[in-house]
């Protein structure tokens, strides 16, 4: 549910730490080394994949695919920069904001304007993402060149949104999040409106984002500010509680288990050390994980704990912000006040372990539980799913489907339950994992296909 | 100079004084008695090692100066940059980028004959010789298009690769993460490009002080991180691990 992390370390440690800028002899480089790697896997993949002729997205493996994405040659042509502004709205204007969240103070969103009358798409970000998260500027940039206006949304479980826009500050709730939302969407439009001529309505969103942008075209059936004509789910999880479940155990690949994990962490870095070593230049922007893995393809096992490690690092924030602001001593003492120069290690250590089961176990079902105390678990988790929304989903012809055979949130059945329920409202692609494919140029040219009219057959 | 080094004293002090207001209102805070569901102590085995803890004795007075920053970010920094991207052009930008960063091949050269990277001395030499020729006073960059990469080395890395320990993390006001011996190297390095002021360029700078504005603020450009962007609450946490993992990086390369 969440490459985003990951992604954001490196990125974060290009950036801080990087302060030479990529001149004219660097883009030159990097097309002739584009250029050498394009022809290599031309080759590569004319002799492996005979089973799935025409869909050329590189890894078979759906680990590999989740983690690594989509190299630069393979992904659809985009604009450069576009016109994009970042917009502060403030939703709750009578919160008070404990002092160590002082700088979430307002939610923070954006913009890309187009100048003529065009249709308008709100995207929503997956677990933990921020508005401005990787894939959300590769959509940004997709929907705005096919002549969309964009306003980019946090994930509902991004600490910003939790801070400032959640009626009851603990996310995970399928139809809270589709609520609070809605609400933002509507504050956002009045805030951003004026400036813009906007034909339609549209929403989509990318993993649990998927999920929450069905929630809110059902709330919106009934609210009608937007009279949503298409929305698109793309890698959504089937039961949030089943593909949580999933990614808070990958943890537990970390060879020798999660005790083991600075060993684990060691070796990583020695690893990196020795590319880091002999590379004369390492290009930290998009393609570095792909440089690193085709110099050292790790193990399975590996790229697993990775990824569960960042499903973890998402989950700590999510639950730490929560349970600072509700005070429901998860891992803080309720009687505790924090202050922006107090030592969070040992929060930091306990969150990681804690995961999101188990937020959702002590934290989550607990604070609905006041609200309807006889709520069951069994009755949360189903809630909290498609199953939920079933017959909406089955019936209503504006929601489309993207995801892959191989997406590693779903649990056994869970594709057949897609295939069921969307028919041919669903691409399903054979490979790509969990969201590994999305900036695939057949996946990019695929989501506009279906916003500007529909699929073939349909 | 003395104006450079009078406006660098008052940042210091603002921080400082930043700092110790937020130190202060930071020990009204306590840390609660009523036990969470899930306490450190219940759920660590003993001796368990964590990557992620970095020697860090000043942290509430760097966590302070990490606060003095990212406000001054979003009031001053950035609102600057935003501007200087607004009205200098693409191509504009990259000269000037291009030209700063052709004069720290000097430090490269000095702190690679100080570690004995004979190669890698007369690499930064030999880019110098020919960007600041052939690519006009450092505004092109024709060696890398040649592949000769640039590979920085600044007086830190010299200080670490003849043993010297990093020392206690520190957050410096405005220039962000460091520790004592990056510091150190940071106050070496820019003593010497004064103090020797190769080609005039440092009495060049002082007589043209707008240059000086314009060498920060195309720092800051090119740095594209932006506090609290991430919304992780341990931010702090996880930048300070990331410094400290790249200078090793750094240093052993």
């Amino acid at each position: 549910m969440s490459r985003a992390p990951l992604a954001w370390i490196w990125s974060q440690l290009y950036k801080a730490l990087s302060v030479r800028s990529h001149c004219c002899g660097m883009a030159m480089l990097h097309l002739v080394f584009s250029g050498l790697v394009s022809t290599a896997f031309l080759i590569f993949a004319m002799g492996t994949e005979a089973g799935a002729q025409s869909y050329g997205y590189p890894f078979v493996n759906a680990y590999d695919a989740t983690v690594i994405g989509t190299p630069r040659v393979f992904a659809a042509k985009l604009p450069d920069s576009i016109p994009r502004q970042e917009v502060g709205l403030t939703i709750f204007p009578e919160r008070r904001m404990p002092e160590i969240f002082w700088y979430h103070d307002k939610l923070r969103f954006s913009v890309v304007r187009q100048r003529q009358k065009a249709p308008l798409i709100f995207n929503i970000a997956g677990t933990g993402a921020s508005h401005n998260s990787r894939l959300m500027q590769v959509m940004e940039k997709a929907f705005y060149q096919a002549g969309y206006h964009v306003i980019s949304l946090p994930s509902p479980t991004h600490s910003n949104f939790i801070t400032t826009a959640s009626q009851t500050q603990v996310p995970g709730l399928l139809a809270d999040d589709a609520r609070d939302l809605y609400r933002v969407m509507q504050a956002a439009y009045k805030k951003v409106g004026p400036s813009i001529k906007v034909s339609e309505f549209y929403v989509t969103g990318y993993s649990l984002g998927g999920a929450q942008a069905a929630f809110a075209a059902k709330l919106d059936e009934q609210i009608g500010a937007f009279r949503f004509k298409k929305v698109l789910m793309i890698n959504p999880p089937v039961s949030l509680y089943n593909s949580v479940g999933i990614l808070d155990n990958f943890i537990n690949a970390i060879p020798g288990g999660p005790e083991n994990f600075h060993v684990f962490y060691d070796e990583l870095i020695e690893r990196f050390s020795v590319i880091y070593r002999e590379e004369d230049f390492l290009d930290f922007t998009d393609d570095f994980l792909y440089t690193i893995y085709k110099k050292q393809p790790p193990k399975e096992d590996e790229v697993k704990a990775v990824i569960g490690l960042a499903f973890r690092f998402t989950s700590a924030n999510l639950l730490f912000t929560s349970d600072v602001l509700t005070r429901s001593g998860l891992v803080v003492r309720r009687d505790a006040t924090l202050s922006s120069t107090d030592n969070l290690m040992d929060y930091f250590k306990v969150s990681v372990r804690v995961g999101f089961l188990n937020y959702i176990d002590h934290l989550l079902f607990p604070y609905v539980k006041k609200r309807r105390p006889k709520l069951r678990l069994e009755q949360l988790i189903e809630e909290n799913s498609l199953y939920a929304i079933k017959d909406y989903l089955q019936n209503t012809g504006k929601i489309g489907l993207m995801t892959n055979e191989d997406d590693i949130i779903l649990a056994s059945g869970e594709i057949d339950f897609l295939r069921t329920v969307f028919g041919r409202r669903a691409k399903i692609y054979v490979k790509g994992g969990h969201l590994g494919n999305l900036a695939y140029r057949d996946n990019i040219a695929d989501m506009i296909a279906f916003l500007d009219g529909g699929w073939p057959g349909q | 100079m003395k104006q450079t080094l009078l406006l660098v004293l008052i940042v210091w002090l603002l921080a400082t004084l930043s700092a110790c207001e937020s130190t202060r209102d930071g020990q009204s805070a306590n840390l609660g008695t009523e036990l969470a569901v899930f306490e450190l102590s219940d759920i660590e085995k003993e001796g368990t090692v964590y990557p992620i803890d970095v020697y860090d004795p000043f942290e509430p007075v760097n966590r302070a100066i990490y606060k003095f920053n990212a406000k001054f970010d979003r009031a001053i920094f950035i609102p600057i940059v935003e501007l200087y991207e607004f009205v200098a052009p693409t191509f504009a930008r990259e000269r000037i980028t291009n030209a700063f960063s052709n004069l720290t091949e000097l430090s490269t050269f000095a702190n690679s004959i100080l570690q004995a990277k004979f190669p890698r001395a007369s690499r930064a030499l030999m880019r110098f010789a020919v960007n600041s020729t052939v690519g006009i006073a450092g505004l092109f960059d024709p060696m890398t298009a040649l592949k000769v990469n640039q590979q920085p080395e600044d007086l830190g890395q010299t200080l670490g690769a003849w043993g010297a320990g990093e020392g206690p993390y520190l957050v410096l006001p405005i220039l962000g993460p460091s520790n004592l011996r990056d510091a150190v190297g940071l106050v070496g390095d820019t003593a010497a490009y004064y103090s020797l002021d190769l080609f005039g360029l440092a009495t060049y700078e002082n007589d043209h002080r707008a240059l000086l504005g314009l060498k920060v603020v195309d720092m800051r450009h090119n740095l594209g991180f932006r506090y609290h962007e991430t919304g992780s609450p341990f931010e702090y946490e996880l930048l300070r691990l990331l410094y400290t993992e790249k200078r090793r990086l750094d240093i052993s390369k």
